[in-house]
């Protein structure tokens, strides 16, 4: 593999061996970069842009990555009750983060709020805020993205210790009353190194699992031992950020719904209204905001209450209302798309006499072998559709169908 | 046109003209038609017909391509794909993306070399042709398994697919938009499938338009319309379908909010229960799979979860606070 860029280089020619020799008393970053020769990989097409150019490798890893993360068939807890935790400590103010951590934790949690409601319809959230030692509940548990983003983005001043058993205290006392076949939940976006208690925190991390509250971390400065622990003893995940982008990541992370243990929801039917729109028009009194409002709004089914947005709990009665998109969006959970399989472009693939050379979702040529279009070739182990990589990312990220099975029907069972 | 002279003089470089022009021009479109070709329901369409306010099978194919045609005519840097959706099978018939990246690198006017038989109608009846006679074979190897709907679940995939592939473009590509002709009664078999496809298309900001050549309305793509921002429409008189496209369809995305158009009527959002399929207002959900139940159950017949009798679960533990202002 060296021969070829030493004889393209030759001035290059000593400087690499010398580094080849060096490599053992090389600290682990240095010799990792002078081996990789990532530059190498680089070449100009065209219009003068960078491409990689082993894309077939690149995108073998990003399909790892992603098997890596989705499971087989998994129970996953879809009615989610979730508490928020910012950490606005003196430490969130600092600038190590551009323009501030503060500000990039706020950006993060309103996408976050946002990916939460838009992937969970039927679930909850509410926000938590530690300052100056103290944890104070901003929201209460609602279905509203912007009511959230909107209290949160008035309260973004950052002042004294963290105290991470405080917030844990909070939490656990409001979700201690949530229903029993919600599924309890804590995420902590903490920024401090420590943590300022009152008393004994490990004695909150055992309370926190008696009440089966799963309670998930993601550091923005360093490892901490307490939130690994925390983690751990409750089966959330703990993740620590290395830039900017990297805690954007890992925020949403939490967005999918988690995978639920039996014990943790009891599984029950839960009574759920489907409200029928309003006329335009109609001049009725909505109870959520008390005001006149005209034309639109849902009619609470039982109690016949006027309500502006869906989903919510009708304020009169307590009936959970949704409507049945909400409870569509929630079905690509639990009927996931399988995972396609890569296709060995030389082989022939059996069942199919000849490879098809367009992809059966976006008509896009795929690779065969010795032509120019490079990248993976995926099937469908369902329909032995062919696909190509960014239609296998774009179905299993935001579709949740594929396009072969849905277009071929199934010998009926 | 003076404009555009000097743009080209001090630029000098066509490439660089067609990014500025596209960038100008907010009305590029990429449609992408899906039409179905259901032969269940087109047959029994012919037989049930009695009036002459009703068309066939062949009058629908003219209207349809007359409109295809007007929208490439539009604008010339508008694009078209078509996917026929079968009751075995869905296809794409045509792309006029696929022929033009060959012609369009020589700077001819691909119009001009155009014979009879490369024209964007001739081409769709031809691939149609095609898609009919493989359906044929399907049916024949198969047998009759009863089956009566067509895919509209796999159509709308392959669509949002082909919709995917032109958004990862480079930035400046046209605005896309999904046109369904849907005669065939929805298939609830295909629910989950269908709103998946509606939340991915809502993602995209891609509206699904529907004309509905049947009789009955479709609740599967009033709901599309709704969430994505589309436009539903039935036209009573479908003799005249082709004014109806012409006046609703083939105004572009950034045009529509001039236009008053038709205004969307009540989508009904009701769930209907696993049970019974019956349309009900309120219903039991099971916490762990979201079936919908029209009564209390004692397990799950979807996921097989038992549920504790004790009643304190319906009834939602939050105690509501009422505020005193």
């Amino acid at each position: 593999m060296m021969e070829a860029p030493a004889a393209a280089y030759g001035v290059e020619d000593d400087g690499d061996m010398e580094a080849e020799e060096a490599g053992r008393d090389m600290e682990a970053w240095e010799r990792a970069y002078a081996d990789d020769r990532s530059w190498e990989a680089l070449v100009e097409d065209e219009t003068g842009l960078l491409q990689a150019q082993d894309k077939v490798q690149q995108q073998r890893q990003h399909r790892r990555r992603v098997q890596a993360s989705s499971g087989l068939h998994i129970q996953r807890g879809i009615i989610r009750y979730l508490y928020l935790i910012i950490d606005l400590s003196r430490a969130a103010a600092e600038m190590d983060f551009r323009p501030s951590r503060l500000a990039v934790v706020a950006n993060c949690v309103e996408a976050f709020i946002r990916e939460f409601f838009d992937q969970n319809p039927l679930s909850h959230l509410g926000i938590i805020t530690i300052r100056n030692g103290i944890a104070s509940r901003l929201t209460d548990l609602s279905g509203s993205p912007e009511a959230h983003i909107k209290v949160l983005r008035g309260n973004l001043e950052c002042a004294g210790d963290a105290s991470i058993q405080n917030a844990l205290d909070l939490s656990r006392s409001f979700l201690c009353q949530v229903p029993t076949y919600g599924h309890r939940e804590v995420m902590l976006i903490f920024s401090a190194l420590g943590t300022c208690d009152p008393g004994d925190v490990l004695e909150s991390v055992r309370n926190c699992k008696e009440e089966n509250i799963r309670c998930s971390v993601v550091g923005v400065a360093a490892e901490i031992y307490i939130c690994k622990l925390l983690c751990e003893k409750t089966g959330g995940i703990y993740s620590v950020a290395m830039n900017e982008a990297h805690l954007k990541e890992l925020v949403l992370e939490h967005v999918a719904p988690p995978p639920a243990l039996a014990e943790a929801a009891v599984a029950s039917l839960v009574k759920m209204g489907f409200p029928q729109r309003g006329a335009e028009g109609t001049i009725a009194l909505c109870a959520c905001h008390r005001e006149v409002k005209i034309g639109g709004g849902y009619t609470c089914p039982r109690c016949k209450a006027r309500v502006c947005e869906l989903p919510t709990e009708c304020f009169i009665c307590g009936l959970t209302l949704v409507s049945s998109p909400h409870l569509a969006r929630s079905y690509h959970h639990l009927f996931p798309v399988p995972v396609f399989e890569e296709v060995p472009l030389d082989a022939k693939f059996s069942g199919i006499q000849e490879l098809s050379k367009v992809c059966y979702g976006c008509q896009q040529l795929l690779p065969l072998a010795g032509s120019k279009v490079t990248g993976v070739r995926l099937v469908c182990p369902r329909c032995n559709k062919h696909f190509c990589f960014d239609c296998d990312v774009y179905i299993h990220e935001s579709l949740h169908n594929c396009p072969g099975c849905e277009s071929f029907c199934e010998p009926q069972t | 046109m003076d404009i555009l002279n000097n743009i080209e003089s001090s630029v000098g470089n066509k490439h660089l003209l067609l990014y500025i022009m596209w960038d100008l021009a907010d009305d590029v479109s990429l449609v992408i038609v899906v039409v179905d070709v259901n032969p269940y329901f087109w047959v029994e369409k012919a037989n049930a017909s009695t009036g002459t306010s009703d068309i066939d099978f062949e009058q629908f194919l003219q209207h349809v391509l007359a409109f295809m045609n007007a929208i490439l005519l539009l604008n010339h840097m508008n694009y078209l794909a078509v996917i026929a959706t079968g009751s075995d099978s869905c296809s794409f018939l045509y792309e006029s993306l696929a022929g033009e990246s060959v012609s369009d690198g020589e700077g001819k006017p691909p119009s001009k070399r155009m014979n009879k038989h490369h024209t964007p109608s001739a081409k769709i009846v031809r691939g149609l042709k095609d898609f009919v006679s493989k359906e044929l074979a399907f049916k024949t190897e198969r047998k009759d398994n009863g089956k009566r709907y067509s895919l509209l679940s796999g159509s709308l995939s392959m669509a949002l697919c082909y919709v995917q592939r032109i958004l990862r473009q480079d930035p400046p590509h046209p605005h896309p938009r999904i046109l369904c002709f849907q005669g065939s009664p929805d298939a609830s078999q295909q629910y989950i499938a269908v709103m998946n496809a509606i939340f991915s298309a809502q993602r995209l900001m891609v509206p699904i338009d529907s004309c509905m050549v049947g009789s009955q309305h479709s609740a599967f793509l009033q709901q599309a319309a709704h969430i994505t921002g589309g436009i539903y429409m039935k036209p009573p008189h479908p003799e005249g379908l082709f004014e109806y496209l012409m006046m609703v369809f083939a105004t572009d995305l950034h045009s529509r909010r001039f236009l008053q158009l038709p205004r969307p009527t009540g989508v009904d959002f009701r769930a209907s229960c696993f049970c019974h399929k019956k349309t009900i207002d309120t219903g039991f959900v099971c916490s762990v799979c979201l079936s919908i139940f029209c009564k209390h159950h004692k397990e799950c017949s979807t996921c097989g979860a038992s549920f504790s009798q004790n009643k304190s679960s319906f009834v939602t533990g939050q105690k509501r606070k009422l505020s005193t202002n």
